[in-house]
């Protein structure tokens, strides 16, 4: 093992010793030390302000086949003997199971390159600027017109954190991150009309590519104005069109489909689909964890194995399943690098940057090609069944008639199986943009159920 | 108990002296009050699949919050570290949202009251009881249906210390247990899809509770007869119909319907479809709810809550009109409103707001079978997963996990798939029905508001509702 390069990878090689030396036959350890900074503003006035730092640690041990994981914010140095000597015990009651323990040596390393996840510039924004620019975002939605009549007001968030990982095969090695966020949530009202809010954001890994204030503000203003005045729609079947704020819940449904552990379980509806069309030949999907400046981007898993690019599912054809080491063991396949976990229990699965590839039209000519459908900008509720593919969750947004977008619609359901309608996807827009580790352009599926009266 | 007894003085080596030093730099900029909220957590979990236990994790953590509360604003730092020098520091980072002369706290601390609703006697688990309660229930689950082809079972308990001290002069301290079992199983029948089933429960109880009132033999075989039912399921209907709710876990719908709505922020700001709405009509003449942080060993409930407030009874909706909102103390105080001790956070990392404790529906007097007899055609939801609610435009909705067509009075085929959404003010005004045999959940809630998860519960009677929309594939 290297020497360490900071009080993360310090502290992880030493619950690595610690358990090594108190009995485990292998261990790793995970180290997350950072700081937080948040402010809300209401109505031109500072609201909140919230600053502090933390650190925690996490260590999973094995006593042979069996595993025992413990994890703490105490550091001091008592602290981590408790946690060390909690995993242990931990084990003891644990069963053997073939399947346990660290990835192969071969396996380990780092993914080359600079992944721009860190970016001092973020550290340097002084508090009164910070303010400021939730100040300037939520002017900017409450002067863009009358309807605007109130807020749930604006916030500027930033974050720095390291992590640091080591294990008994000699892995050891951190990454920085810094992030920053600005958002929005407006509300707007018609005379007596019902309230309505919306919200836009922005999110970046530098400050200087943080969108401006002003463009955040206008958009959530012009999120919640075009809800106003929404009604209810019939019972019917019609084409949906998903922009893409809701169209990314769709690979979100597709990932918890295909990691490893839904598909040893066989509680997937894909369990059974490896190598066979899942989806339309329009769509593909890909994780990639070493995509530049990412929120999905790091150059390790979690378990110290390298970060990649994956097609998922490549022109509808679904290419590969998402897997941590135990995974793969159980499946007789190797690990994809999608090891993910916080610091506290086993190891699951987790994705880098998911997205769909984009295609050629634009959002405008989707629409333009649907002749009575409806424009989804609103997914609500948790009826997603990843076991028999089952959907349906309620849904806003605008209706389409003869391709164009008119009156907007809310308290319906959309609904349908997540097999069919994967297949039913007849355009993918050129629309990709990523605020966050889950992105999709603009899809079009041909057929959902919407329920209304 | 004296603050030197009490385990934040026994790890920190903290005195009284000390924490009046840091309330007074906490309002050294001002402010109007300010508090130290000090937590430490210790959760332990074991979980099997596959018949075998692959996972038994440990978890402590501990710190501490300071607050500053000056008109409509918050400071908060927080620190991991319970030392002066970092205490200072997090109040410090506080006081910054204040502006004016120092403020003077009270000197000394008077004990806040607190109610008794979880005291846990008798001895605690071994690591080994634990995996033993795991164990058998994937053995009834395997026992129950040959169709079960895989079973993942969980046990999770921890202890929560907390300790609140306010500037003017108030110290609460509570020893929060929390326990919950979970059983999750995959059934199959030849040629079919997979259906899952899923049962748990739990509360702020002792271990002896899955040793004689709810047993991992309950948990495991409720889960697996729900996954049986789902085997022959249809997919459900769409469109508007009349919804029978079953009895306990259905009481989500107030959960989504009316609780959110009612927390006194939303209500604060007039960015909830209920705001200023108190003294209107929001449901049936039947419909009466309440929120009730105070009933024993629930899952919901707090002898203090996260300001060190004792919590309380608060009728929300009474005989279908709007009676009043779930206040924290920065909403009472703003709304000249007397506190209701729902005044929560997930940890130390948060600042509390209003969240909701335990809410249900009082009973009726309907005989359950008469309300199903009642319907023509319909659909009868027995049980859910999760919901959620847009509080502004009131829209809700919340996904069914067992449910039945009703039809000439009758619960027929079961069917899968079910949505149910519908606009809080407006849902309950179509209750028509309401039964006589209130029922709170299992103790298995969360309820997650702005990034925060808390531990809730929810319960109804069956009732009626004559008109909702139910989102089904068919």
């Amino acid at each position: 093992m290297s020497a360490p390069n900071n009080r993360t990878e310090e502290i992880a090689a030493r619950l690595v010793r610690l358990s090594l030396e108190a009995g485990a036959t292998e261990a790793e350890a995970g180290v997350a030390e950072g700081a937080e900074f948040e402010c809300t503003v209401r109505l031109g006035e500072l609201e909140t302000l919230k600053e502090a730092g933390s650190s925690a640690a996490g260590v999973r041990v094995f006593r042979g086949k069996r595993t025992g994981t413990s994890s703490t914010s105490d550091l001091s140095d008592d602290g981590l003997r408790r946690v060390v000597a909690s995993a242990l015990a931990l084990a003891e009651v644990s069963m053997e199971d073939p399947s346990a323990g660290l990835p192969a040596p071969a396996e380990l390393g780092c993914a080359e390159g600079d992944f721009d996840l860190y970016h001092p510039d973020i550290e340097a924004v002084p508090p009164e600027l910070r303010i400021s620019l939730a100040l300037r975002a939520e002017k900017a939605a409450l002067d863009f017109d009358p309807r605007i009549t109130n807020s749930e007001g604006g916030s500027y968030g930033s974050s720095i954190s390291t992590r640091g990982f080591a294990n008994s095969l000699g892995f050891l090695g951190s990454y920085k991150t810094s992030s920053c966020s600005l958002s929005v949530v407006s509300v707007a009202q018609n005379g007596d009309s019902k309230l309505e809010r919306d919200y836009w954001y922005d999110m970046s890994r530098s400050f200087a590519r943080l969108a401006a204030p002003e463009d955040i503000g206008v958009k959530a203003a012009q999120w919640t104005l075009r809800r106003l005045g929404a009604r209810k729609v019939k019972t019917q079947k019609a084409p949906v069109v998903l922009d893409p704020r809701v169209a990314r819940s769709f690979a979100g449904h597709l990932f918890s489909a295909v990691t490893g552990e839904a598909v040893y379980h066989k509680s997937s509806y894909l369990a059974e689909k490896l190598g066979e069309t899942v989806a339309s030949k329009c769509v593909t999907i890909i994780d990639d964890a070493i995509m530049p400046g990412g929120f999905g981007t790091s150059p390790f898993d979690d378990e110290g194995v390298p970060s990649r690019r994956t097609a998922v599912v490549h022109e509808g054809k679904l290419e590969t399943f998402l897997l941590n080491t135990y995974m793969a063991r159980k499946l007789g396949m190797t690990t994809t690098g999608n090891a993910s976990r916080g610091l506290a229990g086993n190891p699951g699965t987790g994705h880098g940057n998911l997205y769909i590839k984009p295609g050629t039209k634009s959002p405008e000519e989707i629409i333009s090609s649907v002749k009575n459908g409806f424009y989804v900008t609103e997914l609500i509720g948790s009826g997603v069944n990843i076991v028999n593919g089952d959907y349906s969750r309620g849904a806003a947004g605008v209706w389409i008639e003869n391709g164009r977008l008119t009156e907007p619609v809310h308290e319906v359901t959309v609904s349908g199986n997540l097999a069919e309608l994967w297949s039913m996807i007849e355009a993918v827009g050129n629309d990709l943009e990523f605020r966050g580790s889950v992105a999709s352009p603009s899809l079009l599926i041909g057929e959902m159920r919407v329920s209304g009266t | 108990m004296n603050f030197s007894d009490s385990w934040v003085a026994r790890r920190s080596g903290l005195t009284l002296n000390d924490l009046e030093k840091v309330l007074a730099n906490a309002l050294s900029k001002g402010g109007d009050y300010a508090d130290l909220y000090f937590e430490s957590t210790e959760t332990t979990s074991v979980a099997l699949d596959e018949e075998i236990v692959k996972s038994a994790a440990q978890g402590f953590s501990s710190g501490c919050g300071v607050r500053v509360l000056s008109g409509e604003r918050t400071g908060y730092g927080y620190t991991a570290e319970l030392t002066i020098e970092k205490m200072l520091q997090a109040a410090s980072i506080a006081a910054c949202i204040a502006s004016g002369p120092a403020k003077v706290s009270r000197s000394g601390f008077e004990h806040s009251p607190a109610h008794r609703l979880y005291e846990i006697n008798g001895p605690g688990a071994s690591l080994s009881d634990r995996v033993a309660l795991i164990r058998r229930a994937d053995s009834a689950a395997r026992a129950a249906d040959s169709r079960v082809i895989q079973v993942m079972a969980s046990y999770a308990d921890s202890v929560k210390h907390v300790l609140v001290l306010t500037s003017d002069g108030r110290i609460a301290g509570d020893v929060q247990p929390m326990s919950r079992m979970n059983v999750q199983v995959i059934a199959r029948q030849e040629g079919g899809q997979p259906q899952r089933g899923y049962s748990g429960g739990g509360g702020r109880v002792g271990f002896d509770f899955f040793l004689t009132e709810r047993t991992p033999e309950d948990f495991a075989r409720e889960a697996v007869r729900q996954a049986i039912v789902q085997l022959d399921a249809d997919e459900a209907p769409a469109g508007e119909m009349t919804v029978v709710l079953g009895p306990g876990w259905p009481g989500i719908l107030l959960h989504e319907a009316v609780g959110h709505g009612l927390e006194a922020d939303f209500n604060r700001k007039g960015v909830s479809a209920f705001s200023g709405r108190v003294g209107q009509k929001v449901a049936s003449e039947l419909c009466t709810v309440v929120d009730d942080g105070t009933m024993a060993r629930r899952r919901g409930s707090l002898n203090v809550d996260d300001e060190g407030i004792a919590t309380s009874r608060t009728v929300l909706i009474e005989n279908g009109i709007l009676r009043g909102y779930l206040q924290d103390r920065l909403s009472s105080r703003l709304l000249g409103a007397a506190p209701t001790g729902n005044g929560r956070r997930e940890s130390y990392h948060y600042t509390p707001m209003p969240r909701m404790t335990n809410t249900f529906m009082l009973a009726g007097e309907s005989d359950p079978e008469e309300i199903i007899r009642s319907v023509k055609s319909g659909i009868y939801c027995a049980n859910f997963g999760g919901g959620q609610v847009d509080i502004t435009s009131g829209n809700f909705v919340f996904s069914a996990t067992e449910s039945y067509l009703i039809e000439d009075g009758k619960l027929t085929r079961p069917v899968r798939g079910a949505s149910l959404i519908g606009n809080g003010p407006e849902a309950l005004k179509h209750v028509s029905m309401v039964g006589n045999d209130l029922k709170l959940d299992e103790g298995v809630g969360i309820c997650g508001k702005e990034g925060q998860s808390v531990p809730v519960g929810v319960g109804i009677p069956t009732v009626r509702i004559d008109r909702m929309t139910v989102g089904g594939g068919k």
